[in-house]
């Protein structure tokens, strides 16, 4: 087994002073907590947006009191307009996938606990650190700022498809100074996704303490580090094409613009540009882009599963490999987002078989999982019930891409609510799951204090059965040919599918009451929940041998030294169930 | 609390799976010629998936139930065969499944995609633009007029942008707000976006294609049935684009014969 | 239950400059990882790569996409320009070796060696100078941004390379004002990363260079 680097000392002066401490950290602890409530506060925005949506889809004409105070032109009278729920359309996908997705289990998890899991004092840049937080925050601050302009929000969709997302103005309400935010924010959002990968890249092959070798970090440690390499290549690709894009949009370029486009009765000035190009370079980002979704989930369940069931996985390596796989294939099958698209029929081919392969380490992970629950006693927490949960939802969310990928079936289910059904349950739930269970779990670390665990459970029941409710019927709708990112139905055979898109509605909106009660638990409990021990969990990993919350410097200026794997549990002959990484007791042969 | 989680979880793998099972959600009937291939393919997907989400969904309320919180102190064992039964399973079972639907699936792709239209296809134009669809036929002499951008003119019915004045071929090319086709009889459907991307979708065709504005794109198809169906756009296009749709009126050969009359003689 | 055992807390590396009897002391606040991250800075390059790769397939399917595809004739500053950066490289080295065998930072070696990143810093800069005559000189012969495609792709690779040179000059900035700095203060580790990284923007030069000149 060979040595991890020894950890070169450094002096790590103490923070002082409140701006130093709580606002411009460099204590990664701290950029772990403000990319979290960052998190937060986009996906309550998020969702609100989901819920206006929703409600608009069902009540086409009801007033919605207030409504017409945040957008006069875009909900006069309170009532939304076709424009303006397209809108809401493009900001929820942004907020959610962007500063939602990639913030939370990623950028907020990772960064509180990767260095400490790994025996670290902090990150190995942490003024590239504190800085990738602040353009983070100030890529959302530029995004929402497209609320307030007249001009709105832009209405092209997360995905901003060109020519719409590339013509200027003439394409439509919110595509003028809307559409520019949207393109700063999101340049702004990869210089600090690239910033933070850089750094938890550096820090994970750097700074692990003495006898952390790769195979002995935890898997949510793997889980982040494949995440970051896949970050860094994805966002460097995304970087330039939103370049390209303001240019076609304020320079007079013509990279995605092919000639003789007539929009709103203007013959635009642009000619020989691709639109299949935005295609490509988009989606090229943008299916690596799930999976920096989806894959930290993965880890923070694995971890904490474990961690409940009081003994280690059939094979912590066949998840790391399955992780690394995923991570190598993410980068064949963007094709398949653009079976339909016009590109070449071949390539679709060449992109669906990739595709179908991603089910062969997707499916070895979850029989791991299931198969690691047979003979262990699970114990039941909010934590754990989520880390369940997620498995279902996986397999829910995952079964459906056998459609989607292959071409011929996408021919009568692309731009359906099938599709829309499909990345909320994996994305939406599955991956928003791991967030909650990463919570319960190691918010007393964070904080100092335990979450309510009664709270928390009704928590997961609501929302468990509440999500089921809202994203399964989709997959029907898809079938019948529901199109997606319509903001009414007034086609001949939605009529009939209107009962069960109320249903839909109403659970949306019950599910999204339910949240309340996480928000309180969340802020109840950092004032007067139970105080946290230092190992509320019997857990075996470094963050369970500090205390909580963790000093500055994590370790006390000392540097742990690392004897075990991290899942030494039901160990035979150890004292207890479970023996510590850092603890010199011997291990399971 | 497990065992609470078990029997939910089968309440909603099962309820999943009934409006399923139950054929309560199903594409209209396919009125294409290579409609059916698609069909087979989606319904044997289903029975794939759907075995597998059910077997995954009962299998993890099964274990849950069982292993959650015991009270028995039992010892605390592995599956039998560990981690490489689960390989070997994944691999094995996921590998050949894919496999297969890969390379089946891919007959129904190449039918139609790969197969070229034949040369005796009606060759019609469609052009997609905010928020409409409108429908070119090339009249008597079987050929297009070419498209001017600059001169389309919406107030007066140029939707194309057809210069008729100069130019003789464009003399007799007639336009549609409807796609009117005989019944099987190929057509030729040559696409044409004026402004952004689009997309034509026909649920009983089981055709959907993009329209990309700059690209020449087509499809081909076989309607068997008459009838009326909706055509709609499927590729976000603007605030219209919830309303953007037109009908593909599939007539008998000699209603299509008269419908072209009819449409010639309004010229 | 943790019966941790820790290591003592090891000494601080040697400062650049020699490790024996030295008047160069270590830099005082050394937040961050100081010698123990060499990865970064290529992961850094990788992720810079990265970016110029997908320029460089924008590039290729926007000749492909249209008929109007054309051909620029480059100024000819840019041959001097590139002569300009591969020598700054040159004379980073010579200031890499100087300054790495001294003991002190106040020797006559490390006065040469400061002098040698100096005229690095300096061709860093008549690169970007020439870069920008480049510009110049393009847009009197009509070619702007917009003006055609290849115009478009030759302002948008250069500008990118040029942002990353103008990031690596602030880098060797901070590197000479801290060697010059009385105590001189500056992390072995930093000086690698600044030099690695203005290697890379030769190297990348070379390549948008090379596609500059084949595909516009």
């Amino acid at each position: 087994m060979e040595e991890a680097p020894a950890q070169q000392a450094h002096v790590h002066a103490p923070p002082e002073g409140f701006l130093r401490k709580y606002v411009f950290s460099l204590d990664h602890k701290v950029i772990g907590k403000q990319y979290y409530a960052l998190g937060l506060l986009a996906v309550c925005m998020g969702m609100v947006l989901s819920w206006l949506m929703r409600f608009h889809l069902v009540w086409p004409r009801t007033r919605i009191p207030g409504l017409e105070l945040l957008s006069k032109a875009g909900a006069p009278g309170g009532v939304i307009t076709p424009e303006y729920y397209l809108s809401l359309l493009t900001m929820h996908g942004t907020l959610m996938v962007f500063f939602v997705l990639t913030n939370a289990p990623f950028a907020a998890f990772g960064n509180y606990f990767l260095p400490i899991q790994i025996g670290a004092e902090d990150m190995a840049f942490p003024r590239f650190n504190m800085m990738s937080f602040w353009a983070t925050l100030v890529a959302f601050l530029v995004l929402i700022l497209a609320f307030v302009i007249p001009d709105g929000p832009p209405i092209s969709g997360w995905t901003s498809y060109a020519p719409l997302s590339a013509v200027g103005k003439d394409a439509g309400p919110g595509m003028g100074w809307g559409m520019n935010l949207w393109g700063i924010s999101i340049a702004i959002f990869c210089i600090g996704s690239l910033l933070g990968a850089l750094n938890f890249i550096a820090t994970t092959l750097d700074l692990r303490a003495k006898g952390m070798t790769l195979m002995r970090m935890p898997i949510c440690t793997w889980a982040w580090f494949i995440t970051s390499c896949i970050a860094l290549l994805a966002f460097a690709v995304l970087l330039p094409a939103c370049i390209l894009l303001i240019l076609d949009r304020t320079a007079g370029t013509s990279f995605f613009i092919p000639s003789g486009l007539v929009v709103s009765d203007r013959l635009q000035p642009h000619s020989g540009g691709s639109p299949l190009l935005w295609q490509h370079l988009f989606w090229f980002f943008g299916h690596p882009e799930v999976y920096i979704a989806i894959l930290p989930s993965m880890g923070i369940v694995s971890h904490i599963l474990i961690n409940s069931m009081r003994k280690p996985l059939l094979s912590a390596r066949v998840i790391i490999y399955s992780m690394m796989s995923i991570g190598f294939l993410s980068w064949m099958v963007w094709g398949h987002h653009m079976f339909v698209s016009g590109m070449n029929p071949f390539s679709s081919l060449l992109f669906s078989f990739p595709t179908l392969t991603i089910t062969i380490p997707a499916t070895m992970m979850t029989l791991i999982w299931l198969g690691s629950l047979y003979g262990a006693n699970i114990r039941i927490s909010a934590a754990s019930l989520f880390a369940l949960g997620f498995i279902s939802m996986f397999v829910s969310g995952g079964v459906s891409g056998f459609f989607l990928a292959q071409p011929s079936i996408d021919i009568v289910l692309h731009a359906t609510y099938f599709v829309v059904g499909h990345f909320h349950m994996v994305m939406g739930v599955a991956s928003i799951f791991g967030v909650f269970a990463g919570t319960y779990f190691w918010f007393g670390k964070m904080t100092g204090r335990m979450m309510n665990e009664t709270l928390g459970q009704l928590h997961f029941w609501l929302t468990f059965v509440g999500t089921y409710c809202i994203f399964m019927p989709f997959h029907y709708l898809g079938l019948v040919g529901n199109v997606r990112r319509y903001s009414a139905f007034v086609n001949d055979f939605t009529g009939p599918l209107m009962p069960l898109h109320k249903f839909i509605t109403i659970a949306a909106l019950g599910t999204g009451a339910a949240q309340l009660i996480f928000i309180f638990n969340l802020i109840y409990s950092r004032y007067k929940g139970a105080p946290a021990p230092e190992n509320p969990w019997n857990g075996t990993t470094l963050e369970w041998s500090i205390p909580s919350p963790p000093p500055w410097n994590n370790f006390g200026g000392k540097h742990p030294v690392i004897y075990h794997d991290p899942y030494q549990y039901n160990v035979k002959g150890s004292k207890g169930d479970y023996i510590m990484q850092d603890s010199p007791e011997p291990s399971a042969g | 609390m497990g065992k609470l989680f078990a029997v939910v979880l089968v309440i909603i793998a099962l309820a999943s799976a009934y409006p399923i099972a139950t054929h309560m959600y199903v594409m209209p009937e396919d009125i294409s010629t290579h409609g059916h291939q698609i069909d087979e393919q989606l319904s044997d997907t289903m029975a794939e998936a759907g075995t597998s989400f059910l077997l995954a969904q009962l299998v993890l309320a099964f274990f849950v139930w069982k292993f959650a919180e015991r009270k028995d102190g039992g010892k605390l064992t592995n599956f039998p065969g560990g981690a490489k039964v689960m390989v070997a399973a994944a691999f094995i079972l996921v590998g050949t499944e894919v496999l297969a639907l890969g390379v089946f699936g891919q007959r129904a792709w190449a039918n139609v995609y790969f197969t070229p239209p034949r040369p005796d296809a009606l060759q019609i134009q469609a052009q997609a633009g905010q928020f409409a669809f409108y429908f070119r036929y090339p009249g008597a002499d079987g050929k297009f007029g070419a498209l001017y951008p600059d001169k389309i003119d919406e107030g007066n019915q140029n939707y194309f942008g057809l210069d008729p004045a100069n130019e003789i071929e464009s003399r007799d090319d007639i336009v549609s707000a409807e796609l009117a086709i005989p019944v099987n009889r190929e057509i030729y459907l040559m696409m044409h976006a004026k402004d952004v991307g689009h997309s034509f979708y026909v649920r009983e065709l089981r055709i959907q294609q993009d329209f990309v504005p700059g690209l020449d794109l087509s499809v081909h198809f076989t309607a068997t049935k008459t009838g009326r169906y909706e055509i709609v756009c499927t590729q976000l296009c603007g605030l219209g684009h919830y309303n953007m749709k037109a009908y593909l009126n599939v007539m008998a050969q000699d209603d299509f014969e008269k419908w072209m009359k009819q449409k010639a003689s309004e010229l | 239950m943790s019966s941790t055992i820790y290591e003592p807390v090891r000494t601080p590396p040697p400062a650049l400059g020699g490790s024996k009897a030295s008047s160069v002391r270590v830099a005082k606040v050394l937040y961050g990882a100081g010698e123990a991250s060499r990865s970064g800075i290529w992961v850094g390059i990788f992720a810079i790569t990265m970016s110029f790769a997908a320029l460089t397939s924008a590039l290729f399917v926007r000749q492909g996409s249209a008929a109007d595809w054309t051909h620029i004739t480059l100024p000819s500053i840019l041959y001097a320009n590139t002569l300009a950066l591969l020598v700054s490289s040159a004379t980073l080295e010579m200031a890499r070796r100087a300054i790495a065998a001294v003991a002190t930072m106040e020797s006559r070696a490390a006065r040469r060696g400061l002098g040698w990143l100096l005229a690095t810093l300096a061709l860093g800069f008549v690169f970007v100078a020439g870069q920008y005559e480049a510009w110049r000189q393009l847009a009197t012969q009509g070619l702007y941004l917009a003006t055609n495609p290849n115009s478009s792709f030759y302002y948008v690779l250069t500008a990118m390379h040029g942002l990353h040179v103008l990031a690596g000059l602030a880098a060797l900035l901070f590197v000479i004002s801290r060697l010059a700095a009385k105590p001189a203060a500056l992390r072995p580790s930093m000086f690698e990363a600044a030099a690695t990284y203005w290697h890379f923007m030769g190297v990348l030069w070379l390549y948008v260079l090379f596609v500059l000149r084949t595909k516009l």
